[in-house]
């Protein structure tokens, strides 16, 4: 019997442990996707952050550290300065990433360190329960705007590929969306790029992947993805934000 | 045996460097030393000191509070540092910088034109070097080819074409009386 | 004679950590700690190594904390302010059993305080700091030579503790030029040696995880027991202290680092006069050297700190009210004269 699917070497066989419809275990599967094709799972190290993603050292089947709460582009930096020669990635949330890490993920950046971060973008804070992302959007109800999010009191939406993009050290940068199969296969697609770019020594890519959390929007999985679609997608649109691959000396198969 | 220093002055004439020298001699000659100095802001504010302490014998605080010989190089030095030596003690004052007198009549004070001795010699800004000679005749405390040779040493490699100069003003500042 | 070198303190600490095999320092610049990074940033490319001045404090110690789970010596530097920026990173480290050396060359404080010498962050080192049962090895140099020293001896603890070390000085100690005698040099170690580094898993190895999250409490409790059996290893085997004339002194002075050397000025003129004075200078803050302090026949112990009464409570519990514990400090940045030590020596006789 053919096999049509199976899982990834690069996980382990612990139980994901996400909220049921979470993309989270999606974008899980498609990094380690990634490193049984690149066949680099024993010559990586992956970051865990602190959030839904914190887990994620119990998922991925290569070494991995965890980081304190938006520490993980500076424990990243360590990890890859010392190891120049290993694949190093973070799986960071967005109010890991955005908020409390944004210094972080800035100066990783400008260094152009040559590490890749998977950045989880669900316009919410979900292990917490719920509260307001810099990344939630105008009008979005959240346990930390009960009345939803206004300009006047909360500010704008932080849009990360836009703001990393103009920064001389990010080499690629692409946003993505993890809601239908058609932007899961080009999720794939950018992660394996991503990481490739850091394999010829590229430099600092971010791939950006709008997600769901159907727990704490109190939606069905079935809305939460279409509500990426038609809430979402207008705020943070889809495309690549930046890419130096070419100027920076990297090759891709044809 | 244990002698005291203080030098102090402004920024950018060698205050530290001069301090430096004495240490380095004494640490070649198997003394005990110390070399503490002023830090931070006061040092962008203009004055600057720093204080060596030469011993045969094991140094507690490298804080002197008084001082066996101050070496001092402009006015707010001299007003700050004069009651700060021993008496009996001794300054070495710039004169060409500080136009006024020591005040107190229980310390030796040694007056000498140190920057304008220097500036003959070809750079004002190494007056310290000249007092650093003066400091070196006066004392003894460190030995002669020991300030030279440590200081042929310590000079930075940009800025060794000023090795023979500063040899001649230490040298210069020996025979001045 | 002849090998010695004429560095500041904070050169010391730099060199001797280069000469024991660190080859990563994090760092960000704060008075009177720069020298530290100024020094690795000119030295260690030359010698192999990866001197990196990070976006801030914070992101410097979990640069640290990634080159410590990776296998490697590593190290970073700050001064007061900067090391409570850094708690948070310790705090993890310590609870992800890592070695570092974090070195603290302190200033005047609270808040932005000042920018001369002090020791205002004995609670901070040796009772925390950070979140969470744990402590870090606190080592406190009174010289250039032991700021090489103990140096050395931190990353070899820490190592082979697993175990954070921190080397506890001073803006005197940081800038003072003394001479010492360098340490030897050592290769850096090998990251794959260390059987709990994320090096990968190549070759077969299992997979590492650097980690300090037990959701579960009782999972969580054990991994904090374990340590704790540690800490009582070190305890037991680690303390440092130096006596000076404790034999027949009347009055002891504890006191450590900085604070340390102006009394044993005090000491040395009080002695001529034939006051019966001595020290006790504790090396290892954490942990604190109680053994010395067991054998102690004072009449009184005046604690002299550069604070206003920190390592005094540990001064006290280590003599258990069996001898009465004065105190005398300067906090702010203030460095009293050896004669103020003195005098208030004298009041005690």
């Amino acid at each position: 019997m053919a096999v049509i699917f199976d899982k990834p070497r690069s996980l382990t066989d612990v139980p994901f442990s996400f909220c049921g419809g979470c993309a989270h275990g999606i974008v899980h599967t498609l990094v380690a996707q990634t490193m049984d094709e690149l066949e680099i799972t024993d010559k990586t190290i992956g970051i865990a952050s602190v959030g839904c993603s914190v887990m994620a050292y119990n998922f991925f089947a290569c070494d991995m550290q965890q980081a304190a709460h938006g520490r993980a582009p500076a424990v990243a930096t360590g990890v890859k300065r010392v190891h120049p020669d290993r694949m190093v990635f973070t799986y960071q949330g967005d109010g890991d990433l955005a908020a409390i890490g944004t210094a972080e993920t800035i100066h990783a950046a400008a260094r152009s360190e040559n590490i890749t971060i998977i950045f989880i973008n669900n316009a919410i804070y979900g292990m917490t329960g719920g509260q307001m992302a810099p990344t939630s959007l105008l009008g979005q109800v959240t346990q930390t705007t009960p009345k939803k999010r206004t300009v006047e009191s909360q500010g704008y939406p932080l849009r990360v590929s836009e703001l990393l993009s103009t920064i001389e050290g990010s080499t690629y940068i692409e946003r993505c969306a993890a809601n239908n199969v058609k932007n899961i296969r080009a999720t794939k697609k950018a992660i394996k790029k991503a990481f490739e770019i850091q394999k010829q020594g590229g430099g600092f890519s971010l791939v950006e992947v709008l997600s769901n959390c159907p727990t704490n929007w109190v939606m069905s999985p079935k809305a939460s993805m279409d509500w990426i679609e038609s809430d979402m997608m207008p705020c943070y649109p889809l495309g690549v934000y930046c890419d130096k691959s070419a100027e920076r000396g990297v090759k891709f198969d044809a | 045996m244990t002698h005291s220093i203080i030098i102090a002055g402004f920024g950018g004439q060698g205050i530290l460097f001069t301090g430096e020298l004495i240490a380095y001699a004494a640490m070649n000659e198997g003394k005990n030393v110390t070399w503490f100095p002023s830090y931070g802001p006061e040092m962008r504010g203009g004055t600057c000191n720093c204080h060596v302490t030469v011993s045969d014998t094991p140094i507690g605080t490298p804080k002197v509070e008084q001082a066996d010989t101050a070496i001092i190089f402009n006015l707010q030095a001299l007003d700050k540092f004069e009651s700060k030596v021993k008496p009996g003690g001794t300054i070495i004052l710039d004169s060409s910088n500080v136009k006024r007198k020591v005040e107190r009549t229980d310390i030796n004070v040694i007056y000498m034109n140190a920057a304008d001795e220097a500036e003959k010699i070809g750079e004002r800004l190494l007056a310290g070097m000249v007092m650093l000679g003066r400091f070196q005749q006066h004392t003894k405390i460190v030995e002669l080819d020991s300030l030279i040779g440590g200081m042929n040493e310590r000079v930075s490699a940009n800025r060794a074409h000023l090795k023979a100069i500063n040899e001649k003003m230490i040298r210069r500042g020996t025979m001045i009386n | 004679m002849g090998t010695k070198v004429l560095l500041k303190g904070n050169e010391a600490i730099a060199e001797a950590a280069m000469r024991c095999g660190c080859r990563y320092f994090f760092g960000y610049p704060i008075t009177p700690q720069s020298e530290i990074a100024s020094y690795m940033a000119k030295h260690l490319p030359a010698r192999g190594g990866v001197f990196l001045q990070a976006e801030s404090e914070i992101s410097a110690i979990n640069m640290v904390y990634g080159a410590a789970g990776s296998g490697a010596r590593t190290m970073t530097g700050s001064s007061s302010p900067g090391i409570s920026l850094k708690m948070e990173g310790i705090s993890y480290i310590a609870a992800a059993d890592i070695p570092c050396v974090i070195a603290n060359i302190q200033r005047g404080g609270p808040g932005l305080g000042g920018i001369q010498p002090s020791q205002q962050d004995y609670y901070q080192a040796v009772k925390g700091g950070g979140h969470g049962d744990y402590h870090t090895l606190v080592y406190a140099p009174w010289s250039v030579q032991e700021m090489m020293d103990l140096t050395v001896l931190s990353f070899d603890k820490s190592d082979e503790y697993r175990v954070p070390a921190m080397l506890m000085a001073d803006g005197t100690l940081g800038q003072m030029m003394e001479p010492a005698e360098p340490p030897p040099f050592q290769d850096p170690p090998n990251p794959a040696d260390k059987a709990y580094a994320t090096v990968g898993t190549e070759g077969g190895r299992g997979k590492n995880i650097i980690n300090s999250l037990y959701l579960d409490p009782h999972k969580l409790e054990e991994v904090i027991r374990e340590r704790y059996a540690r800490y009582d290893i070190i305890k037991e085997k680690e303390q440092l202290c130096e006596t000076m004339y404790t034999d027949d002194a009347e009055v002891v002075v504890a006191a450590y680092g900085s604070a340390a050397r102006i009394v044993a000025t005090a000491i040395s003129s009080l002695r001529e006069k034939g006051v019966k004075v001595g020290l006790i200078r504790p090396i290892t803050l954490w942990p604190f050297p109680q053994k010395a302090f067991d054998t102690l026949t004072a009449k009184v112990i005046l604690t002299v700190e550069l604070n206003m009464g920190q390592m005094l409570d540990d001064v006290r519990l280590a003599v258990g009210g069996r001898i009465p514990v004065e105190f005398y400090g300067r906090p702010g940045g203030v460095v009293p004269g050896a004669a103020e030590i003195a005098d208030q020596i004298m009041k005690l006789v």
